[in-house]
């Protein structure tokens, strides 16, 4: 069974965000090649779906990613949360092996 | 792991790239950082989940400036080391200061910009703005978790070319690339989306702590030109607070008041004047030093009745702005709400009635200019496509020009011509043999150069001998998206061209700036104090030892004796005054004594021509 979830603190924030935005399907998830470990992840904003997406839908937010990332995000939860002075969404990802010490990039 | 905000569609930054840039409202009173997340506007907070940051730095010996609420707090009793307001004197001389007396500072008169002495030495307003500066980078690269690309900041739209370099001096001495300089007024209507709304005329009412400036916008083609400004600059929620204070004291007629004491009543005024923004009437508990109790009741309506006159202030600037532009409140379209001022009830029906519509005043008053400033930020820095249809153009404020003969201005750029321009025009020689020109550069939008703004000065030489008004001249005026002004002349038979760099004769010149980042912050001004006052010892020096032998020489036959005394006096004043660091003292004390002994001297000279000419008949003196 492949899914990605949601947290409710970051489902909220996600909601509000496309709200304030005034348009948008949803949120784009994947992985890119790119960064000192190896992948990067990508997030944003779906102003539609493509052909190939996969759609999940979990606290009334929608979550596409594409098949060929959906491979290293699989069992994945996004969350939002604060650090400091610093606040931003989190991908806590089984899958990843190492992790920059930034965690920006990754490897599985 | 790192913390991920949204991008916009296929604008996903690889790691470590992320364009991290912020809008600053850099005010007199206080100032904010604000930052575009996830597709949304937001100003950034401290520690403490503070949005504002008071204007305000302390200075000690040997210690990191203390900046904000901190600094703040101390102000009242260490005022001459707790600057406030530095925005007023930013590229301004002391000359330009028409209230200084009303400041606490020690203000040093330098040239360029004045200055102000601390416990920690003297500081320019550049560098008291780059300690504010610098407080809200570091907040932003804390909240953001990472360095910042640049950053947007905001100044009112009346300032000139030597405010904005200076303003742009104070951001390279804080470590911030200058995305760009916005106007203030301009920020809050991009805050309000207009840019996106039909083209028309906009006010921007803006009532800042101690501050009133009001703004007519025109928008058109996604430009927003600034048809005229206007204001109070001592006039904001400050008076306010004042008015409530002294109707405190009349109510209860306390017994002598401390300063702290005052300082409760201020505060508790101004409780109550936020009170009454919710509530129709509010009370005033307080217990002085004494033991004295006050306990008063206020409702709106006194509130309103007592502070009319301050509203009814702010109503004239707006009607003069409007008859500069040419409009009446009907031709305006919308009406923008900034400082938090502006949330007091009669404020809001006083400009909803002059206008005739209800204000826009949904967002935040005190973070709208700082939140649009941020929204320009995240577009220059490339975190929106550029199919986002958004423009961003602004228009010089004042007219560009040079002085030609007579002292009279050629203007070249006018005002509200839409920036980045270039453009150029041609000149010539007013005399036979002419091989220089002097190019005086001016802004403003009057016709004689004594009354508008010198800019900058500079020579061509080398033009090839010729008659008046043969050589051809060609200067070319060029402002960057900043409102920042270069200059060129070029010869055309010849192509001999100055190699121009223009910076405006007010505000730190760039090897001031980039001196003062290498030899840490207070080396180069006190350099430049050192040089001015050092050239007024020897100025003095000179003259002293002139008089000197004159009075040696001619004294007892020219001068009776309270001439004598009078020059006398006025030498041991200089003398006393010449060793002291007051350079402004010493130039006072130098021109006093010119003063005095201009008598002496023209006596001198009548004796030595008597002298010269004695024996001699008119015949001799033809020959």
């Amino acid at each position: 069974m492949m899914a990605i979830t949601v947290t409710e603190a970051a489902a909220r924030r996600v909601s509000e965000f496309i709200a304030k935005r005034g348009h948008g399907v949803g949120l784009r998830l994947g992985v890119r090649t790119s960064g000192c470990s190896g992948m990067a992840y990508k997030l944003e904003f779906a102003d539609e779906i493509e052909e190939g997406d996969l759609t999940f839908v979990d606290h009334g937010v929608t979550v596409l990613v594409d098949a060929k990332s959906l491979p290293y995000l699989d069992g994945m939860e996004l969350d939002f949360t604060r650090e400091g002075l610093n606040e931003g969404f989190k991908f806590n990802n089984p899958n990843v092996k190492n992790s920059c010490g930034c965690g920006e990039s990754f490897n599985v | 792991m790192a913390l991920l905000q949204i991008s916009e569609p296929g604008l996903s930054t690889a790691p470590h790239q992320h364009r991290l840039a912020v809008g600053i409202d850099l005010g007199t009173t206080n100032s904010l950082v604000a930052t575009v997340r996830n597709g949304v506007a937001v100003v950034l907070h401290d520690e403490n989940g503070r949005a504002l940051l008071p204007s305000v730095v302390r200075y000690q010996p040997e210690q990191p400036p203390v900046v904000g609420y901190a600094a703040q707090q101390v102000q009242a009793h260490d005022p001459y080391n707790t600057v406030v307001s530095v925005k007023r004197f930013m590229g301004r001389v002391l000359h330009d200061i028409a209230d200084a007396g009303s400041f606490p500072y020690r203000f040093v008169d330098a040239p360029g910009m004045v200055q102000l002495r601390t416990a920690d030495g003297v500081k320019s307003p550049v560098e008291v703005s780059a300690d504010i500066l610098r407080a809200l980078r570091e907040r932003a690269e804390h909240s953001l978790g990472g360095e910042l690309t640049g950053a947007v900041i905001t100044v009112p739209a009346y300032f000139d070319d030597a405010q904005r370099q200076a303003t742009k001096d104070a951001a390279r001495l804080a470590g911030l690339e200058v995305l760009r300089l916005l106007n203030e007024p301009t920020a809050a209507a991009i805050a309000y989306g207009l840019d996106n709304a039909a083209e028309g005329i906009y006010a921007v009412y803006d009532l800042g702590g101690g501050t009133f400036d009001i703004s007519i916008l025109r928008l058109s083609q996604g430009v927003f030109e600034v048809l005229a400004t206007n204001g109070d600059s001592a006039l904001g929620g400050d008076d306010f607070d004042q008015r409530l204070f002294c109707w405190m004291l009349e109510q209860a007629r306390f017994p002598d008041l401390t300063a702290q004491d005052n300082r409760l009543l201020l505060n508790h005024a101004r409780f109550a004047k936020e009170a009454l923004t919710e509530h129709p009437e509010t009370r005033i508990t307080a217990v002085l030093s004494s033991g004295f109790t006050i306990d008063l009741t206020l409702t709106a309506v006194q509130f309103n009745e007592m502070t009319a006159t301050l509203v009814s202030k702010t109503l004239s600037p707006v009607r003069r702005a409007l008859r500069d532009a040419g409009l009446s409140t009907k031709d305006v379209q919308g009406v923008v709400m900034v400082g938090g001022a502006t949330r007091m009830p009669c404020i809001q029906s006083a400009v909803a009635t002059l206008f005739g519509q209800t204000p826009l005043n949904n967002l935040d008053p005190d973070k709208v200019v700082a939140l649009g400033a941020a929204m320009q930020a995240n577009v220059l820095a490339g975190n929106r496509r550029e199919d986002d249809d958004w423009l961003l153009l602004d228009v010089t404020p004042l007219s560009l020009g040079i002085e030609t003969m007579g002292g009279l201005v050629e203007k070249i750029i006018p005002r509200n011509t839409t920036i980045p321009v270039a453009r150029a025009q041609e000149f010539t020689t007013y005399k036979d043999g002419q091989t220089a020109m002097s190019i005086h550069v001016l802004q403003g939008e009057r016709e004689l150069v004594s009354d508008c703004r010198s800019l900058a000065r500079f020579e061509l030489r080398g033009i090839p001998s010729m008659v008046a008004g043969a050589a051809r001249i060609r200067v070319a005026l060029q402002v960057d998206a900043d409102g920042l002004l270069s200059v060129s002349a070029q010869e055309l038979q010849t192509g001999v061209s100055a190699a121009v760099t223009v910076r405006p004769s007010f505000g730190l010149h760039d090897d001031d700036v980039s001196r003062m980042l290498q030899d840490g912050f207070n080396h180069a001004k006190e350099d430049m104090t050192a040089r001015a006052l050092q050239e007024a010892r020897v100025e003095a020096g000179r003259l002293l030892d002139a008089t000197q032998s004159a009075l040696d020489e001619d004294g007892e036959r020219l001068l009776d004796m309270d001439e004598f005394s009078e020059i006398v006096a006025s030498m041991r004043e200089l003398a006393e005054c010449v060793p002291g660091m007051d350079y402004a003292l010493i130039q006072q004390m130098t021109e006093r004594l010119n003063q005095v002994t201009q008598t002496f001297a023209a006596r001198r000279m009548n004796m030595r021509v008597r002298e010269a000419l004695a024996g001699q008949s008119v015949n001799d003196l033809m020959s």
